[in-house]
């Protein structure tokens, strides 16, 4: 146990990529170029080793793995790194999407390139972190230190707002997460330790839970993000560049969901159960609301923004039906949202380097000089509407029928959801890709180039795959889930006896 | 009485009996030698500090009593000592070069610091009030000079008056509450009054502590005695404030544990009340006053109020848990201030310096290096991991939570988040802003500092233990 593992392994490399980087010199041409291809190759090989881990994982297996500890703060706060089912698909996803946001700023970077991509690497280093970390402590520091980076990412390559939007980031979920340091500082004396494992076994008394429950969620609804706390989303969205925006959406939205299925849910089983109404009804309002909003928006990237607030909100409310459903429901909705999304990002990236404009009223008809474009950002489209046959379907439908379960009403409201978003997802697709052609700044507009079709093409391979052939990840998810119920019937139980014993 | 009488052992007093008889040759050195000696001279305080942080190294662990229980050294005070003995190193080799381009460096510069480190090292060891109250006076009538030092300067002549008449004021309170602390008890000793004071005391005793807190809460910059600090910060020479930030914050915060835990754990109920206050608002005022700044140093000066704040969260939990978080605190605060320091030292293009927050403007292009390490002591102060400063926070917060103290804590977390705005503010001027003309290459005293702080603060998550066992070692040997 003395030994650095694969997950160490994980983290250290994209930090020895960014270190090679800063040990570049000048701001030549050359140099950029060497900087892009070190940090492609970094994230390709952490991606690979991703996947060694990955084929080392045990998936029927509910325990954690590839576990790794070293000493660290105290005997009881320990580096201790470890996955099980719910966070191995996450890692994957994590180092999976990072070589296309390094290639996605191939040519939209041009200024301070070495920084940009030392900035991405710490924060992938950071990302992966916050999913393989087994500690609280750890878990708190890699969840809060990705701010650095995303910070820097947003405030110095971003769009005209970037400093509003970068600060309002940054303090917004800095205060969400404050009040979680707190709770685990509580869980550390009522507890003795921060050992993520310990924990899910040790049983927080209910008053306490109750409060811990609520910092956590504090920190998690903020970083989801749910409404109403969701505003600081769209503003880090439309002004971070585009990779940046793949990576917020991508990952840095699923460490709530994460953190609410690794903490909130085990640890806090008597709290969940008793916020559960309260959760249900924030992700049906951020559901419809968002909807709405994202239906009236004019910026492509804001609009697509309000989307992921109200993905999101089926991920909360599968989470919370606490059914395997439901739950599983949720987690397959983080993933394929990972990859949706962030293809999503990637369809705007693509015109946005080509017109420097995300304004929907710009384009139009755009079918008519990129036709594989269309076909990509059709498939988009159609994977966030949950089109069956697309990987967005099976989370969506899912968490659906796991809400159906727990209450029928909300699994009602959220489904209006899913036509709110076939509304604002085709109306944004008609408006622009077809029509006619006629706005004279588009006449010259170019197709997908290579690298651009490189960028994609496993993207949409992955979202159709995983549509009609779910099982891999669901299989993933399905052995921590059973443990998590197991938690949860005893919990249920009380409720039930105390409400007898009430009456 | 006889052993009154006897000849006290001098080995506990080892460190500072070699600041004195050093400072006293430097005197002599300097008297026959002139203006052509400063030079010299710092090396030579700096080895004499250098030799003291060995002696203080070789100090015994266990707690010893020395001159009739008056002295004493435990791992806390071997802890607080070589935080002190750094933090005035770090004084004196950030002068060196400022100094000697402005013109000011006279020999007594390191002298009066070798002087005030003596006061500070005898305070973090005092163990009566009388002792305590001749440390914290050798100590002060130093900073008053060190404050003035640059004595044709209308600013430099100014903060030190100013510290010297509020310093004077505090130290009368200081001495006030002491009178009545010993009138009511009967003992100047720590551990007598420890044992005198349990379970219910009167008025007159509760009298004497606010005052004694008065006195300790001035010496540290804390709210509502904090208002010396933002003038005098601004107004001394930047190594001078970069010493006040650093050294007698430390003997400070030692001085108020060695008071708080050795002579009043009896009454814990009654001074925790005093101490929350001021922790209360000296991190809400730290936080907001500095928004509105534009001046480093003056920011400099709210930001080190903030921090007393946070450092006495820990005091005010009253457990070694606490004190721990306090001993780490004030370890990394150190680094952290040293190494903002050093960057507003590095502020400088010909013979002028540059203290506004605008001349940093895109600072990241044209000193990277020096901008990162900023950027890094700017988020290592606002708390975020995995920069120390987290780890800082992260220690007084999880002993207020385990003392109870959990308003208090939320209020400090919610402060801290305040804070994190006007040191992003820095961090947006230096990235995100246009550059200005560059500035000149850095003294190499003053980057070595910058290093070598820049390297505590990014690399403290990786081995954090050595401090931080050293910290909790030092704590328990106060209980």
């Amino acid at each position: 146990m003395l030994g650095f593992g694969i997950l160490s392994g994980l983290l250290i490399l994209p930090l020895v990529g960014a270190a090679f980087i800063l040990t570049l010199r000048g701001d030549s041409e050359a140099a950029r170029s060497n900087a892009r291809w070190a940090a492609l190759a970094t994230t390709i090989v952490t991606f690979l080793l991703s996947l060694v881990a990955w084929g080392r994982f045990d998936a029927g297996n509910s325990a954690f793995q590839l576990v790794e500890s070293h000493a660290w703060l105290a005997e009881t706060i320990r580096f201790k790194l470890g996955v099980d089912g719910f966070s191995m698909p996450f890692i994957v996803l994590t180092t999976f999407l990072m070589p296309f946001c390094i290639l996605a700023s191939w040519d939209s970077i041009q200024n301070r390139v070495k920084e940009y991509f030392v900035a991405f690497l710490i924060l992938e280093t950071t990302m992966i972190g916050v999913f393989a970390a087994l500690d609280l402590v750890l878990f708190y520091l890699f969840f809060e230190a990705g701010l650095i980076p995303m910070f820097l990412i947003i405030g110095i390559w971003g769009g005209k707002r970037r400093i509003y939007a970068s600060f309002k980031f940054f303090l917004y979920t800095l205060l969400g997460s404050v009040l979680m340091l707190l709770a685990i500082m509580a869980m550390y004396w009522a507890a003795g330790t921060t050992d993520i494992p310990t924990l899910l076994t040790f049983k927080f008394a209910e008053n306490l839970q109750t409060w811990l429950w609520l910092a956590f969620f504090a920190s998690f609804a903020v970083k989801m993000p749910m409404w109403p706390v969701h505003t600081w989303l769209p503003d880090a969205h439309v002004e971070a560049p585009t990779a940046g925006s793949v990576i917020l959406a991508g990952i840095l939205l699923k460490m709530g969901g994460y953190g609410f299925i690794r903490i909130s849910l085990p640890m806090f089983p008597d709290a969940s159960v008793y916020f559960a109404p309260f959760v249900f009804s924030l992700s049906v309002i951020a559901i419809i609301y968002t909807s709405l909003v994202a239906m009236m928006q004019e910026d492509m990237k804001k609009l697509i923004a309000y989307s992921s607030v109200a993905h999101m909100g089926f991920v909360t409310m599968g989470l919370f039906s606490m059914n395997p459903q439901g739950i599983q429901g949720a987690m397959f909705q983080m993933v394929s949202h990972g990859l949706v999304s962030g293809a999503l990002f990637l369809c705007v990236g693509v015109v946005y380097d080509r017109m420097h404009t995300r304004e929907i009223r710009a384009y139009g008809g755009l079918v008519n000089r990129m036709p594989l474009y269309a076909v990509v950002f059709l498939i988009f489209t159609m994977a966030n509407v949950g089109l069956p046959g697309t990987s967005g379907f099976v989370g969506e439908f899912l968490s659906l029928m796991g809400a159906f379960r727990a209450n029928t009403w909300v699994s009602f409201f959220a489904t209006t959801g899913v036509i709110l978003s076939a509304a604002y997802a085709l109306w944004l697709y008609r408006r622009v890709v077809y029509g006619v052609l006629d706005k004279p700044s588009l006449q010259g507009i170019a197709d997908l180039n290579r690298r651009e079709i490189i960028t994609f093409a496993p993207l949409v391979l992955l979202v159709i795959y995983y549509g009609v052939h779910p099982g891999p990840i669901l299989d993933a998810f399905a052995a921590p889930t059973d443990a998590l119920m197991k938690g949860y019937e005893a919990a249920l139980q009380t409720v039930k006896t105390a409400a007898v014993a009430a009456h | 009485m006889n052993s009154a009488l006897a000849i006290p052992t001098f080995g506990p007093l080892l460190p500072e009996i070699i600041l004195a008889v050093g400072v006293l040759v430097l005197i002599l050195f300097g008297a026959f030698r002139g203006e052509r000696s400063a030079d010299g001279m710092n090396i030579v305080a700096l080895a004499l500090l250098a030799v003291a942080f060995v002696a203080v190294l070789m100090l015994p662990s266990e707690r010893v009593e020395t001159m009739a229980g008056s002295f004493v050294v435990d791992s806390f005070a071997k802890f607080m000592k070589g935080l002190t003995l750094i933090a005035s190193a770090g004084g004196v080799i950030l002068s060196m070069d400022y100094m000697r381009r402005e013109r000011i460096n006279r020999f007594e510069y390191p002298i009066l610091i070798v002087l005030s480190t003596i006061g500070m090292l005898m305070v973090i060891s005092a163990n009566d009030l009388i002792a305590l109250y001749l440390g914290l006076e050798l100590l002060s009538l130093s900073s008053y000079v060190i404050a003035a030092f640059d004595r044709d300067n209308v600013r430099s002549t100014e903060a030190g008056l100013k510290y010297f008449v509020l310093g004077a004021l505090s130290s009368g309170m200081l001495l006030y509450g002491a009178s009545l602390v010993y009138g009511f008890t009967g003992s100047v000793s720590f551990p007598v009054i420890a044992t005198t004071l349990q379970g219910n005391v009167g008025n007159g005793v509760i009298f004497g502590l606010v005052f004694v807190a008065a006195g300790i809460a001035f010496k540290i910059s804390a709210v509502p005695f904090h208002m010396w600090t933002p003038d005098v910060y601004e107004g001394a020479p930047t190594p001078v404030t970069a010493f006040f930030a650093a050294a007698p914050k430390m003997a400070g915060m030692a001085m108020a544990t060695r008071v708080f835990i050795d002579a009043f754990p009896g009454i814990l109920g009654q001074w925790q009340q005093i101490i929350v206050f001021i922790s209360i608002a000296s991190m809400a005022l730290g936080s907001f006053a500095a928004i509105g700044q534009r001046n480093i140093k003056r920011l400099m000066a709210y930001s080190s109020i903030g921090n007393v704040g946070y450092a006495l969260i820990g005091l005010a939990a009253g457990t070694p848990e606490g004190i721990q978080g306090v001993a780490v605190y004030m370890a990394i605060y150190l680094a952290m201030t040293l190494g903002t320091f050093a960057v507003i030292l590095g502020m400088r293009r010909g013979n002028v310096m540059f203290e506004t927050i605008d001349d940093l403007s895109g600072l990241a292009r044209t000193h990277p290096v020096m901008a990162f390490c900023l950027a890094m002591m700017m988020f290592s102060l606002a708390g975020i991991p995995p920069l120390a400063g987290f780890f800082a926070k992260f220690y007084v917060f999880a002993a207020a939570i385990q003392a109870n103290l959990v308003t208090l804590a939320v209020i400090g977390v919610v402060t801290s988040v305040i804070g994190a705005y006007y040191y992003l503010r820095i961090v947006k001027v230096m990235y995100f802003d246009e550059p200005v003309q560059p500035f000149e290459r850095m003294a190499p005293g003053v980057s070595f500092v910058l290093v070598v702080s820049s390297a505590v603060v990014l690399l403290f998550w990786i081995v954090p233990a050595p401090v931080v066992n050293a910290a909790g070692a030092a704590a328990r040997s106060l209980f």
